[in-house]
């Protein structure tokens, strides 16, 4: 039997049919499409699990700032921030956010970082699921399935749209980030394949419109602090899918919209650093044209 | 389309970008490649994104690191460009509009290997690393690197991919695309072949025998 899916309806049907979580679906889909092993699979994804964690704890030791100046020392800030005396948003929350923060300042100085989906949006699903280990004791290998749940959803908007911000603006990345990162967290807590995608719906649709214009063409302004705030909107969107909110419109039409919208975005605001913040008088004064 | 789990998550690479930097190194491995490893003279034409972005991502060292050889998720990418200086690469750069129809992540490769074989490709990193090249010397194709890909520049005859075909099956090599273009009838034509599995040297000996064949580059898996 086949276990591709073109979109979200199907994965969530196959999902049902032979009661899998979204996790194991898109294991067996690797599996099948690969000849791999499922333990062979899962062993690679929490490799991947691991450089994500070198990454995070890479960006927290830095000081120095990028080659730009732009970025650098901040996710230090944050980590501190949340172990001071009651910090506002509670420490598990202001963690997250500098997790977030650390895999693309890391980045940002030629560190290794694993693309999820792109480098430009790699520090939210690992800031979610290092939250989760450490608030939720989740160990690495369930950190490792929770990856093949965020691919497995990811995999729905690679094939409907798209992940590249020269193409569809920051929402084709941020937001699929932030989308699967939300999916991974509702199933990592025990929560359904339906409830996934719920989860992912809201992330997604409130990531819509997000323009991609980094200051000097750098990944780094806005990107550092998008991916630590994100990482968090992921959270919360998880927690609305947990409590049982259901979004109206469900995850593929969001999608869908996704793909419009980036489609109808001018180029000046995809990654050509034309308009929007890479335009403005600071950042003209700071990478004259 | 097949999108594998780890198209989404990974490549480990080094940043700051997927598309500007490992995708962008991707296309430099597949040049490398093409010149059987060791590239002498290149000449980079950047369109779109790739022209307006490439000094904050880092686009021209990692095209660099990959004419050398030098993988996405090696630490001397970002040093690439002290390395081609060292060894006497000799690398031009340049701006280009190769049209509205682009991908706006667009990179126009022209490279001379150091046997003298000369090249020219169009490729587009798509997102996420991966990535697609488009032309190669002038004939429209289209493969990703994401599996070992062979390559053949030949003489358009009667019964050529036949006779390819029956080679591969020889070896139980599976094909999972196989493509041919031409400019003209009866000239010469481009054939990429992308398989499953590795194809083992004296297999490629063998095709490499097949009189119509001009030319046979193997490009690895690059994902």
């Amino acid at each position: 039997m086949s276990y591709d899916y073109g979109n979200a309806a199907e994965l969530l049907s196959l999902c049902r049919d032979s009661r899998l979580s979204i996790a194991d679906a898109a294991l067996m889909r690797e599996a099948k499409e690969t000849d791999r092993s499922v333990s062979d699979l899962l062993g690679q994804m929490t490799d991947y699990y691991r450089t994500m964690k070198k990454s995070i704890r890479a960006g927290i030791e830095l000081e120095m700032r990028s080659r730009s100046g732009l970025s650098g020392g901040d996710a230090r800030k944050l980590a501190a921030y949340a172990g001071s005396l009651n910090p506002l948003c509670g420490s598990a929350m202001v963690r997250a956010m500098s997790y977030g923060f650390a895999v693309l300042e890391s980045g940002a100085q030629s560190g290794l970082v694993v693309a999820t989906p792109t480098a430009g949006s790699a520090g939210i699903v690992p800031a979610c699921l290092l939250s989760l280990e450490e608030e939720q004791a989740i160990s690495e290998q369930d950190a490792g399935k929770a990856l093949f749940a965020a691919a497995g959803v990811g995999i729905v908007i690679g094939k409907n749209a798209c992940f590249s911000g020269a193409q569809g603006g920051c929402q084709a990345e941020v937001g699929s980030a932030s989308c699967m990162a939300a999916a991974a967290v509702v199933e990592a807590m025990g929560g359904s394949p339906e409830e996934a995608c719920n989860a992912g719906a809201f992330a997604l649709m409130n990531t819509l419109g997000l323009v991609c214009d980094p200051v000097g063409g750098y990944v780094e302004v806005p990107c550092v602090s998008r991916n630590g705030m994100f990482a968090v909107h992921s959270l919360l969107a998880a927690t609305l899918s947990l409590a049982g909110v259901r979004s109206v419109i469900p995850l593929d039409d969001v999608i869908l919209a996704m793909r419009d919208i980036g489609r109808r975005m001018p180029r000046a605001l995809k990654e050509t650093s034309e308009a929007g913040l890479a335009n403005t008088p600071a950042a003209l004064r700071l990478f004259p044209r | 389309m097949m999108i594998s789990a780890f198209d989404v998550i990974g490549p480990p690479m080094i940043g700051p970008s997927s598309s500007h930097t490992a995708g962008a190194c991707r296309i430099g491995l597949v040049a490398w490649a093409l010149c059987g490893g060791a590239v002498a003279k290149a000449t980079i034409g950047l369109h779109g994104s790739f022209a307006a972005a490439a000094k904050g991502h880092s686009t021209d060292r990692a095209i660099l690191a990959g004419l050398q050889g030098i993988k996405p998720d090696d630490v001397r990418l970002s040093v690439s460009d002290k390395i081609a200086r060292n060894s006497g690469l000799d690398v031009q750069w340049e701006t280009l509009d190769l049209g509205d129809n682009a991908h706006p992540n667009s990179a126009h490769v022209q490279i001379q290997g150091e046997l003298g074989d000369r090249h020219c490709l169009v490729a587009a990193s798509v997102g996420g690393g991966m990535i697609e090249v488009r032309a190669l010397d002038g004939y429209p194709t289209s493969f990703s690197g994401g599996l070992e890909t062979m390559i053949l520049w030949h003489e358009d005859r009667q019964g050529f991919l036949s006779k390819l075909t029956t080679l591969l099956a020889c070896d139980e090599a599976n094909i999972a695309t196989i493509r041919s273009s031409r400019i003209r009838r009866g000239e010469n034509a481009l054939t990429v072949v992308e398989v499953d599995a590795s194809l083992p040297d004296d297999l490629l000996g063998l095709i490499f025998r097949l009189p119509a064949v001009s030319l046979l580059r193997r490009i690895p898996k690059l994902l």
